[in-house]
Order: C-alpha cells, then sequence, then structure tokens
C-alpha cells in the first residue's frame, strides 16, 4: 500500500506545475472558438515552408513540419487514379474518335436512357432540340449548357453508362464524345476528336458563366 | 437450430419463436443470438406487442446495441435520388446518423476500410497515400455543423411536410483531421489555387475547390456523432466543408489533386449551377441563411391554447443572430428566443410562445445572420434571379393554421 501514497505525494508536488501550464494553455486558448481555425487561413495563402522541427501556430500545440505518416505515391500509382480532364486538355488521354463511330456506341450503349439521338429519353436529353422549345424552357443539354467541351470526355469515361460505369475504353468515349458533340451542332460530322482538338471546340454556353458573387451581407443575390 | 433470444425492443411473454419466424407485419426488430453464438436481428411482428403493465414484467436485458422504440416511426422517405432527414420528428439540433439526408450519384458503394486510400497529389512537395488508420493518427478535431443539399426547396402543393420542402439538411458532430493537416504533410505548392476532391464511388464524384477552404475550415472526416461514418455518409472517409454546399463535401474520399486552375467537372458546370437573370452563376458555394417552423407543421393539428413554435435556423457564413416569428401572416414579428450553444455554421434551434384563440392565420419565421443577411422571401429571389427554379433557393416558409387546427404549407407560385 505504500505505492499509491507514493504517487499520489509526488502528484501533490507536480500539481503547482501542473496548474501553471494548464494556465498558459487556457490563456492561449482564450478566444479561439471552434469555428476558428488555429492555423490560419492568412498564414498559409503566403504558404511560408515549414522550418525543420517545430513550428509553433496560434493555439496551444507544436506542430512538427511532418508527421511522417502515409507513404510517398509512386508515378505509376498516380496515373493509375488520376483520371480527369481539365479545360485546357490536360490529363486527356492518346486516342481519338469520330461522330460516325460514336453513333454505333450510342445505340447500343446509351440509347435506352437517354433517348434515339440523344433526345427525350427517361434519364434526360443529351442533345439540344428546338421542337419543343415553345411550350416549355428548353431541357438543359450540352449543346446550350454546358460550358466546357472537355468534361463531355470527363463525365462519360468516369461516369456513364450509368449501369456499367468504367466500362468504356477511351477510344469508345473519344468516339461518343464527337458524336454528342456533332449532335449537338458544336462540330461537323468529319471533326476528329483527339487530345488536340477537344479543348478548341466553342462551347456557346462559356459565356455565360460567371462566378458566385453572393458575400452575404443585406442584399439578397 | 436453436435462437436464444438477447434482445427485444418490446418484450411480452407472449412471443414464441414461432411468432419471431412468423410472417405477420413487422412491429418491432429483436437481437437474438443464434446457437453457433452469431448475433443477428429478427422481425418482431405487430401482433406480438401487448398492452400489458410493464411493471408486472421482467424487463428486456442489456443488449448489444441499442434500438428505437417501434413506436416511434423515423423515416427518410427515399427517392430514386435522395433521402430526406424526417426535420419535423426531430428534437434539438442533432441528426441521428440514420436519420442524417442522404443524396448520391451512383449509389451507396461498399468500401473495406483495410483496403482503402486517400491519395494527395498535383501541386504538392510530396504527393503521398494514407490508410483510413494513417489518417487517423494525426491530430484530430471535431465539430458540430449543418450539411445542407443546395437543391433543398420544394413548393407546389399544401400537403408537404419539412421533411418533403427542405429535408435535404442535417446536422452531426464531425471528427477527422483538419485537411490543413494534410496540406502541411505532402507540402501545398504556393501556386496551387484548387484542388480536385474525387469519390471512389460509382460516378467517382468530383469536384474542384479553392484551395483556401482547404486552409481554413475543411475536414477530412472519419467519424460521425461519436462513430464511424455511416455508409452513406461517405465511409471510410469524406471531405467536410462546413457551410457549404453538401456535393461539395465529397464522400468516400479517394483523390485530392492541387492544380493552378478549377477542373470544370460535370457537377460543378451542367450540375450545381444556377440560372441569374441569363447568366448561370458557378461555384455557389457558400449556403445562405434559413430557418422553417417545423412545429407546428404540415401534417400535425393545433388546439387552441398555448402553442410553443419550434423550428431551426442556420446559416453558412457563420452564426445566427436573430430569428423573428410572425403569427399574423407577416404583418409583425416577434424575436424569437435562441437555444444555446449558438454554433458557428450549424442549425440552431429557435422557439417563440404563442397563444392560438382559433383565427386562421400563418405563421413564419426568418432568420438574420452574423453578415447581416435576412431570409428572403420567395418572391424576392424570384425579383433577384428572374428565375422560379434552381440551387440555393431559402424562402420565408409560411403554414396556414385552419380553424380546425389543421396545418398546411403555403406553396406560393409565380408565372
Ligand atoms: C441505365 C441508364 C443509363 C445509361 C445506359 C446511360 N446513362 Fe447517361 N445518365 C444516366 C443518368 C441517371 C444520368 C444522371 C446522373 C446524375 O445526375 O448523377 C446520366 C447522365 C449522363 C450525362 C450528363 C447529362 C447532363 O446534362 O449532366 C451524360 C453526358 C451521359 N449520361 C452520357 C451517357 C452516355 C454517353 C451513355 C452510353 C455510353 C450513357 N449516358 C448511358 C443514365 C444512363
Amino acid at each position: 500500500m505504500q505505492k499509491p501514497i507514493g504517487i499520489t505525494s509526488k502528484l501533490l508536488f507536480q500539481l503547482p506545475i501542473l496548474i501553471s501550464v494548464l494556465g498558459v494553455f487556457y490563456e492561449k486558448n482564450s478566444g479561439t472558438g471552434s469555428d476558428t481555425p488555429p492555423l490560419s487561413a492568412s498564414f498559409f495563402q503566403q504558404s511560408l515552408p515549414p522550418v525543420s522541427g517545430f513550428n509553433s501556430f496560434s493555439d496551444t500545440t507544436l506542430l512538427p513540419s511532418s508527421f511522417g505518416f502515409g507513404r510517398p505515391a509512386t508515378q505509376a500509382e498516380i496515373d493509375k487514379l488520376d483520371i480527369d480532364v481539365r479545360p485546357d486538355g490536360k490529363g486527356l488521354p492518346t486516342g481519338s474518335g469520330i461522330s460516325s463511330r460514336g453513333k454505333l456506341i450510342f445505340d447500343a450503349k446509351c440509347v435506352a436512357c437517354h433517348g434515339a439521338g440523344g433526345i427525350g429519353g427517361p434519364n434526360g436529353s443529351l442533345v439540344t432540340t428546338t421542337a419543343d422549345a415553345k411550350e416549355k424552357r428548353p431541357e438543359k443539354t450540352i449543346g446550350n449548357y454546358w460550358p466546357y467541351a472537355t468534361t463531355v470526355f470527363d463525365y462519360i469515361r468516369r461516369a456513364m453508362p450509368f449501369n456499367a460505369p468504367g466500362s468504356l475504353t477511351n477510344e469508345e468515349v473519344y468516339h461518343l464524345t464527337a458524336y454528342l458533340l456533332n449532335a449537338n451542332k458544336l462540330i461537323d460530322e468529319k471533326t476528329v476528336i483527339d487530345a488536340k482538338s477537344l479543348p478548341k471546340v466553342v462551347m456557346p454556353a462559356q459565356k455565360l458563366f460567371i462566378p458566385d458573387d453572393r458575400k452575404g451581407g443585406p442584399e439578397v443575390k | 437450430m436453436k435462437n436464444k433470444l438477447i434482445q427485444i425492443s418490446q418484450f411480452t411473454e407472449k412471443i414464441s419463436r414461432r411468432k419471431l419466424l412468423g410472417g405477420a407485419a413487422t412491429a418491432a426488430v429483436a437481437i437474438v443470438q443464434t446457437a453457433n453464438g452469431q448475433t443477428i436481428q429478427k422481425a418482431i411482428p405487430q401482433a406480438a406487442l401487448a398492452d400489458d403493465d410493464p411493471t408486472k414484467k421482467m424487463g428486456i436485458p442489456p443488449g448489444e446495441i441499442g434500438t428505437r422504440s417501434s413506436f416511434e416511426k423515423l423515416i427518410k422517405d427515399p427517392s430514386a435520388t435522395s433521402s430526406r432527414s424526417p426535420l419535423q420528428d426531430i428534437y434539438g439540433t442533432i441528426t441521428p446518423s440514420d436519420l442524417h439526408f442522404e443524396r448520391n450519384h451512383g449509389g451507396v458503394p461498399a468500401i473495406d476500410p483495410n483496403k482503402h486510400e486517400l491519395l494527395i497529389h498535383g501541386l504538392v512537395e510530396k504527393p503521398l497515400i494514407f490508410k483510413v488508420a494513417d489518417l487517423k493518427r494525426f491530430p484530430s478535431v471535431s465539430r458540430i455543423a449543418f450539411l445542407e443539399c443546395s437543391g433543398n426547396f420544394r413548393s407546389g402543393k399544401e400537403a408537404l411536410r419539412p421533411q418533403d420542402i427542405c429535408g435535404l439538411t442535417s446536422q452531426s458532430e464531425w471528427t477527422g483531421v483538419k485537411l490543413s493537416t494534410i496540406f502541411r504533410e505532402a507540402g501545398v505548392k504556393p501556386n496551387a489555387t484548387w484542388f480536385l476532391a474525387e469519390g471512389g464511388d460509382a460516378t467517382v464524384m468530383t469536384r474542384s475547390i479553392p484551395v483556401k477552404k482547404g486552409w481554413d475550415d475543411a475536414i477530412l472526416a472519419y467519424a460521425q456523432n461519436g462513430e464511424a461514418l455511416r455508409p452513406e455518409q461517405g465511409y471510410p472517409v469524406r471531405l467536410f466543408l462546413p457551410g457549404w454546399e453538401g456535393n461539395t463535401s465529397v464522400k468516400w474520399l479517394r483523390r485530392l489533386e492541387l492544380s493552378d486552375q478549377p477542373f470544370m467537372t460535370r457537377e460543378e458546370t451542367s450540375k450545381y449551377t444556377e440560372g441569374v437573370n441569363g447568366k448561370v452563376r458557378q461555384f455557389s458555394f457558400d449556403m445562405d441563411a434559413r430557418s422553417i417552423i417545423t412545429y407546428p407543421s404540415y401534417p400535425q393539428h393545433v388546439e387552441k391554447g398555448w402553442i410553443e413554435i419550434r423550428g431551426i435556423a442556420w446559416s453558412g457564413r457563420g452564426k445566427v443572430v436573430k430569428v423573428e416569428v410572425s403569427t399574423d401572416a407577416g404583418k409583425s414579428w416577434h424575436s424569437a428566443n435562441l437555444q444555446d450553444p449558438i454554433l458557428d455554421k450549424a442549425h440552431t434551434v429557435f422557439r417563440h410562445l404563442w397563444q392560438w384563440k382559433g383565427e386562421e392565420t400563418e405563421i413564419l419565421s426568418r432568420v438574420t445572420d452574423e453578415t447581416g443577411y435576412v431570409q428572403p422571401t420567395l418572391k424576392q429571389l424570384v425579383e433577384a434571379r428572374g428565375e422560379t427554379v434552381g440551387y440555393h433557393f431559402n424562402p420565408i416558409t409560411a403554414w396556414q393554421i385552419k380553424r380546425d387546427g389543421s396545418v398546411l404549407f403555403k406553396p406560393e407560385t409565380f408565372r
């Protein structure tokens, strides 16, 4: 029964030190609500490179410049997952497509959900039509609403066909992209779509897009 | 094989094994142990529930997991693309995890947390891959905040519940690692202005997010309300962006790519953009302030006398500073009581005591947030945008109180 007493007296001895340390912690912490990120945004906007050893931040914790958790990603590992395509064409694979080949694939794999010629299917039109423009507001399509042609390739490759995602080859996706752009009268039927030509396709809706300008405050936007 | 009953949510002597396995309508779920020690769930039929005096019977022993009383019918009411939180049945501000709204674009994936990895690459010093277990070793953070889909407004008929009108908002305590911690670990380069967040679901969901949000308050969340994320909420790890439209909080997160420009994915061009005066507004991340009275609301009935009007208010831009309630169809407004704690970017409960004398009237609520934004009427929104539909509709919601005590939504129509 000696041990617990020993520990207690040791604790008692250390208590003033503990309290003083905690006191500092509380002082530093006050005013830092749960909503305030301890690592301030402005600090990192300047992106100061972390110095070696320890960096001290606006909260109480001393964060090491690196924890060393996780492992370095190899280029092969990155390439396996890095499937996105940017508006400037970065990320587009080799290969090419034409509309006539795309129509064959579309009729086999897409028509059930998106309608003949990409119009009026149960899962939405992909092609602009003026047929019913007078009756109701026109459906949003690649032709009248999409601001970048590269998104057509990126989205079909990652998500379509809906019931068999990821099943198309890059070549098939190029053909389908060419078909949908041609059906929307954005390219003619002879245009070959590849990594060079796709980013250059002019999308009429692009000029309509504006970044969000709501800022809070009394104005309703 | 003999099953040993270890827990049922309603217990009476009348339950026999035959009844447990019977085909009658299910009234509750029992936890039973099979002969080989497996714990499984069995349905209890309606007929097995009796109204016997519970003080005259042994109750059920402690169980492995809790159950919801079979008298409580809380359902999310799913459609093909989403299922909505039953706001009219929820108390306080925390949404039970199984009632958190769901919106996905290609179903809920089944992901093994031991196999799942998160890659961060692009404009970083060190491209890194983290296992879920790696993410959990970093300093953690917890935060209570709402999550709302920006397509969260329905109207058109009187028979709509809060769940139907705006049930695509829910609130949880999210726990994870700050994205800023991971940014530091990978060494995000100064010229990185956007990052792509990509999910590992069937649509391989992608959104471009300004890097500033990542440094500010983004969380890589692996837990919700004290337990691991629910599969529907992004198990095993999701992005959580406080105050921003729900779609940006990409679930089942598998990849982060730092870039010097947005990627213009389908979800930030064809979808989640809204027409505004002939233009298309894009990257409208912040959720505008909103409130709704959840009691009384459709399909509830009220009686003459004192009624505590209750509801929730929230803003994606900060704290709620005021909620006003009108009980005379918007002619006069009273400041409602706000329940502490009033958290940043979080559902906040408001209450207002009202004596109903039986007259036909309308009750409404409107919130003001700390930026001075006042929740608009639908008319104000339509006038400001020149559009009657679209994302980010947060109008004042009015409930009609009829003489017979029935409560109906007041749909407003334009054109
Ligand atoms: C089983 C039905 C189905 C099939 C087959 C299908 N799709 Fe889809 N498609 C959908 C659904 C559902 C959506 C909407 C998904 C969402 O909103 O998340 C969609 C969306 C799209 C979109 C985006 C539309 C927009 O305006 O945002 C494109 C482009 C598309 N599909 C192309 C294709 C192509 C090309 C094929 C054939 C390879 C195909 N789809 C096959 C169901 C299908």
